[in-house]
């Protein structure tokens, strides 16, 4: 049983394609049904996000597995195959696990580290599992790749720095402040990157967030969204020694916050320390203002600036994470091996012959006046009886290479009889053998 | 070897152990190890408290009479410090920083000769042990001031300049270390102050003056006023931050040279040599 996977991604497709191949999540149990009835195939998944569309399956050969998957990609969606194939990658064995476990710890995410990926793999796995598409090995396939994307999260900082402006925002805020619960916020003028900034440091539990707006009526209505005091516009500045964290983001073409101004805000303050926030463009605050004692203030340059360094931090961290993923992937290898119809076969052969031999062996010890003839004859007895015994699930064993819900008679076997992972490869000469003579 | 002596190098080696650790965390971002560094350093704490009791018994006195023992007695009083402020803030890098204070004094005592003496029959007075053990804990914990103040430059040099190192990630807030350096100001400052009265108590009973102007009580005195001066900014001016931050190191640089380099440069009464006895 070969694990493969046929698929796209922002690396490989452009949005115009990625957009035309994506599945409906509201309508999932179509194709999912489609993938698992293609021949040779018995399980299939489908990830669908914004980002990447990609169809895993559980398939008989890897090969032709790889070509129905390809061609029901294009088919499903009425494109034609040529013009799809170029932008489709397939991934089988070793190489399609370590692409879901690279996925699922957000490796191969345009933004790396980002969160999302992993719920996106998880509602597709719901939907495989609620229409029964995934079977033994996609369902172990898929939580081996939650729980390696957890080790990922948690054994390296992958996701601990911010990639956002409005949230590495917040995380300055952090370096400067011990806590933001006793803090209050004001936000200058409206900008959409303002706000989110603003709902950010709500989130992260400041205590007030003020709202000032050259349109009282504006103010007024932010104000009442985020529980804070609409402030005129006219006199805010008086207001500024009890403000900490100052979000501005107005369409003035001058500064309306100047050296003089702040330095006397920050006396008024006792040299509390004040974080300025502006992403204006053209700016609000004189750049001079960083240089006042405990006056921090950084624009939209210097917070790209942080996103970009973060990013390269998590490029580093990522290189970690492959290490982690490597591990993985050999365990899980492993396993999918052993349910191989053929070396369980060999196997259970083998454990009963020994099992067979040593009791012969016990008996022949304490009777010793037998003879030759009837040696052989208890011989061919306990043969006899083992192969009876065998008969029924060897039939079952080789008849569920074809079956999809074969590798559970295997894994069942395995456990019943205590059957160790399979040999290597090239000792099957036995298969067929009968015990015995 | 004498058992003090032995217990002594214990406490070396697990103060340099945990060095290590510390650094390990905030240099490589390792958590496990600043977690484990913290148990060394509580070990290594231990045996020093060990150590103390067993050269307080082997010679009788108050392990505070030459240079060998008052560096050891100052780095216990740092590394206490800064376990008792870890309960509170577990601060890794603060650690990584105040272990090589602590270490780097243990090795200039074991440099130092350890051989007992007869004391000096000039400290055989009550006033001994507790002039010396408030002075030293108000040193430590200005020791500790200093660490924080070093912290806070560094990292509101990095905000300031919006360029971040790597040390970047370990640091608390500007505001966490700023109350450190209240905190110690605020334990650390009586300390000092009840460290020079007792010692004035103490001259005026063994020389009938209660102040000789000899180096170290110089030094002292203007480290006090440094120290003062911080104090009294703070709570009225609202003195804070960089300002706070770099007091803190002065002041800590005035106590390193009273304490060492007055023995080293100057002479008086409070000089190891003098004291004993030549």
């Amino acid at each position: 049983m070969n694990i493969i996977v046929v698929g796209l991604s922002h690396k490989t497709a452009p949005v115009e394609i990625r957009e035309r191949v994506a599945f409906a999540p509201t309508a999932m149990e179509k194709p999912l049904r489609q993938v698992a009835a293609l021949p040779g195939i018995s399980e299939g998944l489908i990830v669908s996000t914004c980002n990447r569309v990609e169809v895993y399956a559980v398939s008989r050969e890897a090969e032709a597995g790889i070509a129905h998957l390809r061609h029901f990609m294009a088919d499903y969606h009425g494109l034609p195959t040529e013009e799809l194939d170029s932008h489709l990658y397939d991934y089988q064995g070793e190489a399609a696990i370590q692409h879901i476990f690279r996925v699922a710890s957000s490796l191969d995410s345009m933004v790396i580290g980002e969160p999302q990926i992993l719920g996106q793999i998880k509602t597709a796995y719901g939907y495989a599992a609620e229409f029964k598409t995934a079977g033994l090995i996609l369902n172990r396939l898929l939580h081996k790749a939650f729980s390696v994307a957890k080790r990922v999260r948690t054994e390296t900082e992958i996701a601990s720095n911010a990639v956002s402006v409005s949230f590495a925002a917040v995380e300055l805020a952090r370096k400067i402040f011990d806590s933001l619960t006793d803090k209050t916020v004001l936000l200058i003028g409206a900008g959409e990157m303002c706000e989110l900034a603003a709902r950010h440091f709500m989130n992260n539990g400041v205590a007030r967030v003020h709202v000032t707006n050259r349109t009282f009526e504006r103010a007024q209505k932010l104000a009442e969204e985020f529980g804070g005091k609409p402030i005129l516009f006219d006199n805010f500045v008086d207001h500024l020694p009890q403000i900490d964290i100052v979000l501005t983001s107005t369409g003035a073409p001058n500064f309306i916050l100047g050296h003089k101004t702040i330095e006397e805000v920050i006396r008024r303050r006792k040299y509390k320390p004040m974080f300025f926030i502006d992403i204006a463009v053209p700016r609000d605050i004189d750049p001079r203002v960083n240089a006042i004692e405990n006056v921090y203030l950084y624009d939209v340059d210097d917070l790209q600036g942080v996103v970009q360094a973060n990013l390269k931090e998590r490029h580093k961290e990522a290189k970690k994470a492959e290490g982690i993923i490597d591990q993985e992937i050999g365990a899980f290898f492993k396993w999918l091996a052993s349910l191989d119809v053929v070396p369980t076969i060999v196997a259970l052969r083998k454990k009963l012959e020994e099992i067979r031999r040593a009791e012969l062996e016990k008996t022949f010890g304490t009777l010793k006046g037998l003879g030759d003839k009837e040696r052989k004859s208890i011989e061919a007895l306990t043969a006899a009886i083992v192969n009876k015994v065998l008969h029924q699930p060897m039939t079952l064993l080789k008849k569920s290479q074809n079956n999809p819900a074969g590798e559970s008679y295997v894994e069942a076997v395995r456990a019943l009889f205590d059957l160790d992972l399979p040999a290597p490869e090239g000792k099957i000469e036995c298969l067929d053998d009968q015990v015995g003579e | 070897m004498s058992v003090n002596v032995l217990l002594f190098k214990i406490t070396l080696l697990l103060y340099f152990a945990a060095t290590v650790l510390y650094l390990v965390d905030v240099l490589l971002h390792r958590d496990q190890a600043g977690r484990l560094a913290r148990w060394v350093l509580v070990g290594g704490f231990t045996v020093h408290c060990a150590t103390l009791v067993a050269r307080y018994f082997a010679t009788g006195y108050t392990p505070a009479s030459n240079l060998y023992e008052a560096l050891s007695f100052f780095a216990w009083a740092i590394v206490g410090t800064f376990l008792a402020f870890d309960l509170r803030y577990r601060l890794a890098v603060l650690g990584a920083f105040s272990c090589p204070l602590a270490l780097a004094l243990m090795i200039m005592g074991s440099a130092a000769t350890k051989t007992t003496r007869e004391l000096n029959p000039m400290l055989d007075s009550w006033w001994f042990p507790v002039h010396v053990t408030l002075a030293f804990l108000g040193d430590a914990i200005f020791g500790v001031a200093a660490v924080a103040g070093v912290l806070y430059l560094v990292q509101e040099r990095m905000l300031k300049s919006k360029k971040f190192s790597t040390l970047y990630h370990s640091l608390p807030s500007l505001q966490t270390l700023d109350s450190i350096n209240y905190k110690c100001l605020t334990f650390g400052f009586p300390l000092m102050t009840m460290g020079i009265i007792s010692g004035a108590i103490w001259a005026n009973s063994a020389w009938g003056t209660y102040w000789n102007w000899d180096p170290k009580e110089t030094w002292a005195l203007i480290t006090w006023f440094v120290y003062a001066a911080l104090l009294h900014g703070r709570l009225t001016i609202g003195w804070r931050g960089r300002r706070a931050a770099i007091f803190a190191i002065i002041g800590f640089l005035c106590l390193l040279f009273s304490f060492l380099g007055v023995n080293w440069f100057l002479s008086g009464a409070h000089s190891f040599k003098a004291l004993e006895g030549r």
